[in-house]
């Protein structure tokens, strides 16, 4: 009984607010151009299908290429920042000064410099990158220092140690770090997209909200959003999903409620 | 009985100024099991971090008599890796010597067995009790069969039960293995019965100030709290606690 109101009493709401919405243009009479009905939305979706799945497309590759770059950039310079504290003084500054510039200001410097796409690529990983960095650093620093001792009673060498020991505990750190990014990826992207506003073959769904704005083609508007938000969500029941399935076993973070 | 090392002069301050011991003088002898009593912050815990090599002296040295042999460490909580079972936790210290998880085997389980755990070889630790946790983290300790043995008041966190359920264990391990045994603990009553001798720390900066040997075998049980030789030693460890304390006995 409980778990049926778990799900279906929020999916409930959410189809009587797309009701209400319905009924609401419906009544009103409200023109499509200025707000189209949610069946209208639908329809364009699957009559636009092939110019929005391309899009999407477009927009899903560059959002985890950004990812996969920012993992491999993040974690690494994570554990080069946890050999040495030097280097961590040194570097972390530039981590922090991309942090806190925002992106949509970055976006059309490297427009100058770079082709669209791989402006819009580097946009994603800039925003993604930060919080793998920030959340694999605290990950890394965070290693109970006990087993450190019994690491070093035991004569183990730094990369054993690495391994067997500062990895697996910064891992939960480091999917939640991960979390952040998956979302701040597609964010990154849509955005640089939008400053880019490139046209053609390489077009993602940013740009297709744009163009469809230019024509006065609100429903397409909406059912790109709706994509993107859906992208979205995508992104986070994965990572959630990944997250549980590595840390159910040990992680309190993981654990089942009410046990 | 012949010495398995020499501390001599130990001296340890910290960077704060904080001066842990000073002028450490003690023998442990091969095969014995000796406590380290004193109050809190007496520098029990530094003194064994020396020996087993986490932390290095300011002043004096510590001689092995015939080369530093294999060390397990017990600290107070369990301090296991939470993602591993209670398998894998045991089997780190021969996986850290190059040994794969079948070469280990053999060797883990005798000592899961030994602490009575061997159908929680494939449990996490979170799905272990306290008084467990402590049993694997003992089983790690031991699974090289080191010549000694350093505890850091392993039971102190522990229930009362679960700790004389613990004490009786530890000696029935470790009396088959002839592990040489040094246990920092506060508790008079539990160095009493655990002890061959005991050594009692002033507080800071910490040295030894009595040394008093327990008569009775390596291996107790139960009976021995009913012994003169436990009330003896029970009387003489609180008598040198309170001096340690400066107080009067």
């Amino acid at each position: 009984m409980k778990r049926l109101t778990d799900w279906l009493l929020p999916l409930l709401v959410f189809l009587a607010a797309l009701g209400l919405w319905e009924v609401l243009v419906r009544v009103n009479e409200i023109p499509h151009y200025v707000l189209p009905a949610p069946s209208l939305v639908g329809r364009t979706l699957i009559e636009d299908w092939g110019i929005l799945s391309t899009a999407l497309w477009v927009t899903l590759t560059i959002t985890f290429q950004a990812l996969l770059a920012a993992v491999i950039g993040g974690v690494g310079l994570a554990i080069l920042f946890s050999t040495s504290r030097v280097v961590e003084r040194s570097f972390f500054p530039f981590a922090v000064i991309l942090q806190v510039t925002p992106i949509v200001a970055i976006a059309p410097l490297l427009l100058v410099y770079l082709e669209p796409r791989q402006a819009v690529l580097i946009c994603a990983f800039l925003v993604a990158f930060f919080p793998i960095l920030s959340n694999m650093a605290l990950g890394l620093a965070s290693t109970d220092h006990h087993l450190i001792d019994l690491f070093q009673l035991y004569k183990a060498s730094r990369w054993k140690q690495l391994i067997l020991l500062r990895l697996p505990a910064a891992l939960p750190y480091f999917l939640g770090g991960l979390r952040i990014a998956g979302g701040l990826a597609l964010i990154g992207a849509i955005v640089a997209e939008i400053a880019a506003g490139s046209a053609g073959q390489g077009a993602g769904l940013a740009f297709r909200i744009l163009e469809a704005g230019f024509r006065l083609n609100i429903p397409r508007m909406f059912a790109a959003l709706v994509l993107i938000s859906l992208a979205g969500i995508l992104i986070y029941v994965l990572f959630t999903m990944l997250s549980w399935a590595l840390l159910s076993r040990w992680h309190d973070s993981a654990r089942e409620r009410g046990l | 009985m012949s010495a398995l090392l020499h501390l001599r002069g130990l001296g340890k301050s910290f960077a704060k100024g904080a001066e842990a011991l000073a002028d450490l003088n003690l023998t442990i002898e091969d095969g014995e099991f000796l406590s380290l009593l004193g109050p809190s912050g007496c520098g029990k815990s530094t003194a064994l971090r020396l020996i087993a090599g986490l932390m290095s002296p300011n002043a004096g040295s510590i001689d092995w008599v015939s080369g530093q042999p294999d060390i397990g460490f017990v600290f107070q909580d369990a301090v296991l890796m939470p993602w591993a079972s209670a398998f894998d936790n045991v089997w780190l210290p021969l996986r850290l010597a190059g040994l794969s998880r079948e070469a280990a085997r053999k060797d883990v389980e005798a000592a899961l067995d030994s602490v009575g755990l061997l159908s929680f070889a494939h449990a996490f630790p979170r799905e272990l009790s306290g008084g467990m946790k402590m049993r694997v983290s003992i089983a790690r300790a031991l699974v090289k069969r080191p010549k000694l043995l350093l505890m850091d008041e392993p039971f102190a966190a522990l229930d009362e039960i679960t700790r004389l359920k613990l004490n009786d264990d530890l000696l029935r391990v470790t009396a088959e293995l002839g592990t040489t045994i040094v246990f920092v603990t506060h508790s008079v009553f539990e160095s009493a019965y655990l002890s061959n001798r005991i050594a009692v720390f002033s507080g800071r900066p910490g040295r030894v100030i009595k040394t008093i040997q327990v008569d009775g075998p390596r291996h107790r049980t139960e009976d021995f709290r009913l012994t003169s030789a436990y009330a003896q030693a029970c009387k003489q460890a609180s008598a040198a606690l309170h001096l340690a304390m400066g107080e009067p006995a």
